[in-house]
């Protein structure tokens, strides 16, 4: 039996009076990759922002239902201590320009003022790095400032700048859309790794992706969650005709 | 198309790039005359002697700017003071909210307030600052006092001329970074005034600094204002509560005077003004080059 870590009840998200997210259930598990796959509009980027509370800043967005991490009420903790244990890498590889590598990766203890010994602060860094394979690659240039790296790297040193915050859950919204295939496969190889110490949402609309990485899939489509499964039942044998149309590519 | 014709129309569009290429020269024409007409004027009078001394009376030959120098620096910084932390935080808003009441009309008195031309906002500040009198108790004497001319009022009358330059300045170089540079710092857990002043401030200081050091070089050159407030003093002072010179000021006064003497002092503190202007525009483009960001 898994332990579920985030669980949504009857959640619903809407800018404006534009609905976008009806009525989702779900529960994650603990350490696993869930992908999240559906075509554009289907309201799994927000769901995805809604998560670590990201949703609410931009201008006119509200949210309704249940959503808790470990039983407790994400709505009801603020939303800095959610962020805190709920990371998230976006789209496009954002590292600070203003900062250097070395500074990027320690960047939410630096930003928030969390001051930390010399000694600790190397390790995070080197910690962090490590883990996202990125340490051999940078150790000789964490000086140079994080726009010095190529695309696939910066995607990296972002994921490192999230897991040097030891948060439980790591959201990913849509990470290797603009990276190249090869870049694509090491960050994807870093999923398999990164699950052992903390749980993984993708949000992509790259179905073999999802197929390649994540141990449960939810398809969403027209903001309703219609399926959620094991990824291997979800590709083989899916039991929603819009599951089996997508899948197979009938719309996108 | 017959040969001709074509001929014709190439013809034509050399004509015309001919015709841009003369005006675009005509637009510098006018910075190099001035420039030196006024280096051919003033270069003679500019030395140590003049640097460092106040302006002599009428017949007594030399005297210096020292006066003017001080009080211009004395008066821009004050002004900075004021103008730049408040501008920079009206920018921050405006960027940040696009769209809200209160950023609209905000926008709209900022750019109003730009065209405000500078008489106008030297009555204001004379009317509320240097003229508002006030009553003195001492025993059964009643003392009827106005505060006068200062040089602080005329630093508040530049500030409010700076204001525009830098609000609009730092909104402007703050909407062009990308959002997803916040929501990194959001991601993270960073609370607002932290994401502000650790990211998007410092990412976007050079844009902020060329906007600051433009607004300075615009109001260096300011005479209207300070004729109501700083009014001018033709001795050295340091009291910002009291009258007090500047560059525009003693080449407005001394240039429309009859004597020789004080019309070649004048034109040296129009030199130097001229300089501190150009100084701070080409530091500007440096700034702007060295700190910008690679986004």
């Amino acid at each position: 039996m898994e332990s579920t870590i985030i669980k949504s009840r009857n959640f619903n998200a809407s800018f404006g009076t534009n609905h976008v997210v009806k009525n989702v259930n779900i529960d994650i598990p603990r350490n696993k990759v869930i992908a999240v796959m559906g075509p554009s509009g289907c309201g799994k980027t927000t769901y995805l922002r809604c998560i670590n509370r990201m949703h609410e800043l931009i201008a006119g967005a509200t949210c309704s239902g249940e959503m808790t991490i470990n039983g407790e009420n994400i709505y009801q903790m603020h939303p800095i201590f959610v962020r805190l244990k709920i990371g998230m890498v976006f789209q496009r590889p954002n590292p600070f320009p203003n900062l250097s590598i070395y500074d990027n990766v320690i960047a939410g203890y630096k930003l928030n003022g969390i001051k930390l010994p010399k000694a600790e602060r190397d390790r995070v860094v080197e910690s962090s790095l490590t883990r996202v394979a990125l340490w051999n690659e940078v150790k000789d240039s964490l000086t140079k400032k994080g726009s010095f790296l190529s695309g696939g790297q910066q995607q990296r040193l972002c994921i490192a700048r999230a897991v040097a915050m030891e948060p439980e859950v790591l959201l990913f919204d849509e990470p290797t859309s603009a990276l190249d295939p090869i870049s694509t496969s090491t960050v994807e190889e870093l999923f398999h790794e990164l699950k052992t110490n903390y749980t993984l949402i993708i949000v992509t609309h790259n179905m073999q992706q999802a197929a390649r990485v994540s141990d449960k899939t939810a398809f969403f489509y027209l903001g309703e969650l219609v399926e959620y499964d094991e990824t291997k039942i979800m590709f083989t044998n899916p039991k929603d005709s819009r599951t089996q149309n997508y899948i197979t590519g009938r719309f996108s | 198309m017959e040969i001709g014709s074509v001929k014709y129309r190439i013809g034509k569009s050399y004509g015309f790039k001919a015709l841009v290429t003369v005006f675009a020269f005509a637009c510098v024409v006018p910075l190099l005359f001035i420039l030196f007409f006024i280096v051919r004027q003033g270069i003679t009078k500019i030395n140590w002697h003049f640097l460092v001394n106040v302006p002599k009376p009428v017949g007594e030959p030399g005297g210096g700017i020292i006066n003017a120098l001080v009080g211009s620096i004395e008066i821009i910084f004050f002004s900075a003071l004021i103008a730049i932390p408040i501008g920079i935080m009206a920018g921050i808003y405006l960027s940040e909210n696009r769209r809200g009441r209160l950023a609209y009309w905000c926008r709209l008195c900022v750019d109003i307030l730009q065209g405000v031309p500078s008489i106008v906002i030297g009555i204001v500040a004379y009317f509320w600052i240097v003229k508002p009198e006030f009553t003195i108790h001492i025993g059964f004497l009643r003392l009827h006092k106005s505060a006068g001319f200062s040089a602080i009022s005329g630093s508040i009358a530049l500030a409010i001329m700076m204001l525009p330059i830098v609000i609009r300045s730092t909104e402007e170089t703050l909407k062009l970074l990308p959002s997803s540079l916040q929501e990194a710092a959001f991601a993270l857990g960073v609370p607002y005034h932290r994401v502000i002043f650790k990211v998007i401030i410092p990412v976007g200081i050079g844009g902020i600094l060329s906007g600051v050091m433009l607004s300075i070089a615009r109001i260096t050159g300011e005479t209207a204002p300070l004729l109501f407030t700083a009014f001018g003093n033709p001795y050295l002072s340091y009291n910002i509560g009291k009258p007090m010179q500047s560059l525009p000021l003693l080449i407005f006064n001394y240039a429309t005077s009859p004597y020789d003497d004080w019309k070649n002092l004048a034109w040296g503190a129009s030199l130097i003004l001229l300089m501190w202007v150009l100084l701070l525009n080409i530091s500007t483009k440096l700034i702007t080059r060295k700190w910008k960001v690679q986004l």
